[in-house]
């Protein structure tokens, strides 16, 4: 693949190009560190190292070396996904010319413009980019903690915990209740709790069928709400009873040793109880005291920098910027823009107006996918939607087969993307 | 690269933006010169009237307000039956679009056919196809036959010349989705276009003549230039 033509349309577009001095002159290659390697990072990384040709230096810090995505896991869970199929390496993001570090970064200092590794040694950048995804939310659900990740799997950070969950669901008593209790906005993956539920009620169903499922949700409404409601009704009749805030569903405490849930003040036995909490930025965020008091690293619409520190931008789901959903999808089109950005202040590259992007496809059954998506622009103060679609309820279940079909061409199309 | 934007935006005139007389003509036609039209352009693949069957292509009696690729017992390409479950209807707007270049509105079309330019046989020929439907209108301003007035879009600004750096930037909203290898399951290929296809199909799109949610909404906020300079790079691109 390569260019021509390049120097003829020059001309024709000579006036929009940016022609300000690069920010670090003198200096031999610009350095540009990026934390964490997941749809963000991967995507920011990769795309900064192969269009600057070598001109800047890209360093990638991520602590595994194979990535799970959360997109597709719940497939996993569901038996229509292998999960070796979820991990993917970093031999790719290497190959576009980034250094990829396996450690964990423990902290920034923002005026030496250094990353601290838990090895010890110390990164330096001219421009930071923090994409760690999300942490839990300190007892946000009364009785659980990371502790208790065994006992009662969070499952929403993809990897081995998608496979405890399952294992517990294969393994739980005939006519058992597994319980989900469903977080509160904002977190990561809006449709990915309903998706979960239409996941293990397909599995259920085959497998352990007088089961029972029991989704305890703080929330009033939740994403695709009338698209899964019209699924679970048609696939797995009576299995699925949700507790919204109305019934107590907001004040829910669990007991991981006993294996009950407490929802306003009622206590109900379970077997198989999957704790999504409530979510904040990752913990480096954080540390490197980009986020406010609601947790999340607060940036500018027009290209996710940190409203913190002009050297530094934030990708992805740790990322407050406004109307676009916490999805792997949103923080590859984020980290596009951020590409885009960093390499014309660093090199005088052009640089073009933020365009962003999401699409969420969910399985409710068998060939029976479902898609909600928009198109966002920078507003003054936050993104902004300008265009939305979603799947109808009642749509040929052609059309729902063709749908799931393009979500698979999608999860090879964007983890291509990401990893190359 | 001038000359072929300019045949491009002829090509895109004439199919999105008929002038309200024009969109008039192109409704009523002349069914008794279609029936020549039909017979030097049609005839060899496909069949209408009583009696007619499928045969290289299928049959063509009730084609208005029917769903693309809709006869079970014919096989059509993967790309034509993609787009009937996406919700193509054979209307007259959709009917002209897909005369006047069948891959423009259906990339992957097995259908191959040149295409008619000409704007009056081709009204001719759709008049000639709709006495064969069901309940052909003769009101030209009621469906299925009517031709909605498009946005005008000029001469000028279809003459934009695309700036491929650009086009380089928001293709990379097209690689979340469209691989770079030009991997064709779930969601189509788009590497290797012809540059004129690729500005008639992102403009049906944002006409919706085309259906697909995400692509509707993906060329909405797309803009001409927007178009010209997608299809300038990729159509630099080496395959």
């Amino acid at each position: 693949m390569k260019l021509q033509r390049r120097t003829f349309l020059a001309s024709v577009s000579a006036a929009s190009a940016v022609m300000a001095a690069p920010a670090v002159m003198g200096q031999a290659r610009p350095r540009v560190v990026v934390i964490g390697g997941g749809s963000g990072g991967g995507t920011v990384a990769r795309y900064v190292a192969k269009d600057s040709d070598g001109a800047v230096d890209v360093t990638l810090i991520e602590p595994t070396k194979r990535y799970y995505t959360c997109y597709f896991s719940n497939l996993y869970l569901g038996g229509f996904w292998d999960y070796n199929a979820l991990g993917h390496g970093y031999e790719g993001i290497a190959q576009a010319g980034v250094n990829v570090i396996h450690d964990w970064a423990i902290g920034v200092d923002r005026d030496a413009r250094t990353v601290t590794l838990a090895s010890g040694s110390s990164v330096p950048y001219d421009k930071l980019v923090v994409a760690p995804g999300i942490d839990f939310v300190d007892n946000a659900v009364a009785g659980w903690d990371i502790t208790k990740q065994s006992m009662m799997p969070h499952a929403y950070k993809s990897g081995t915990q998608v496979q405890l969950l399952k294992n517990q669901i294969e393994n739980m008593r005939e006519g058992g209740t597994f319980c989900m209790v469903a977080p509160p906005n904002p977190y990561r993956c809006p449709p990915g709790p309903g998706e979960r539920v239409s996941m293990v009620a397909h599995m259920l169903s085959q497998s352990n069928p007088t089961a029972k499922i029991l989704i305890v949700d703080p929330k009033q409404n939740f994403s695709k709400q009338a698209l899964f409601e019209e699924g679970w009704a048609k696939h797995y009749g009576g299995m699925i009873t949700r507790i919204g805030p109305d019934f107590g569903g907001a004040n829910v405490e669990v007991r991981p040793d006993s294996m009950e849930v407490v929802i306003d003040g009622q206590v109900e036995s379970v077997d198989v109880c999957n704790v999504i909490p409530a979510q904040k930025a990752g913990k480096i965020a954080e540390l490197a005291g980009l986020t406010n008091d609601a947790g999340w690293a607060p940036v500018t619409p027009s290209d996710m920098r940190s409203t913190m520190d002009e050297n530094v931008f934030v990708l992805g789901d740790a990322a407050q910027q406004g109307a676009m959903p916490k999805s792997g999808f949103s923080a590859n089109s984020q980290a596009k823009v951020v590409a885009n950005v960093v390499r014309g202040e660093l090199t005088g590259s052009r640089i073009f107006p933020a365009r962003y992007s999401n699409t969420c496809w969910s399985l409710i059954a068998t060939d029976d996918g479902v898609k909600v998506g928009a198109s966002y622009e920078a507003g003054s103060e936050q993104i902004e939607s300008v265009s939305s679609f979603i799947s109808q309820t009642g749509e040929e279940a052609d059309l729902r087969r063709q749908t799931y079909e393009e979500s698979i061409g999608w999860y090879n199309g964007i983890t291509a993307d990401i990893f190359g | 690269m001038k000359g072929l934007f300019l045949s491009v935006s002829l090509s895109v005139g004439a199919v999105l933006a008929p002038s309200a007389s024009l969109g008039q003509a192109v409704a009523i036609g002349d069914a008794e010169a279609g029936a020549e039209v039909y017979r030097r352009e049609c005839a060899s693949c496909h069949q209408v009237g009583e009696g007619a069957t499928h045969r290289i292509g299928p049959h063509l009696n009730h084609i208005f307000d029917r769903g693309a690729a809709s006869h079970e017992d014919f096989r059509y390409s993967g790309a034509l039956e993609r787009q009937g479950r996406d919700g193509l209807t054979w209307d007259l707007r959709r009917l002209h679009a897909y005369i006047e270049n069948p891959r423009a509105l259906v990339s992957g079309t097995r259908m191959s056919y040149r295409g008619l330019k000409d704007e009056e046989r081709r009204s001719d020929l759709v008049a000639y196809l709709r006495v064969f439907s069901d309940q052909p209108q003769n009101i030209p301003e009621a469906a299925p036959t009517a031709i909605r007035p498009e946005v005008d879009l000029s001469p000028e600004i279809l003459a934009i010349v695309g700036d491929v750096e650009y086009g380089e930037y928001l293709s990379q909203e097209c690689s979340t989705c469209h691989q770079r290898s030009g991997a064709n399951e779930g969601i189509p290929g788009i590497v290797g276009w012809p540059e004129e296809d690729f500005v008639v199909a992102m403009h049906a799109y944002k006409e919706k003549l085309r259906p697909h949610a995400v692509m509707q909404s993906v060329s909405a906020r797309l803009g001409e230039e927007e178009i010209a300079s997608l299809a300038a790079y990729f159509a630099a691109l080496d395959e």
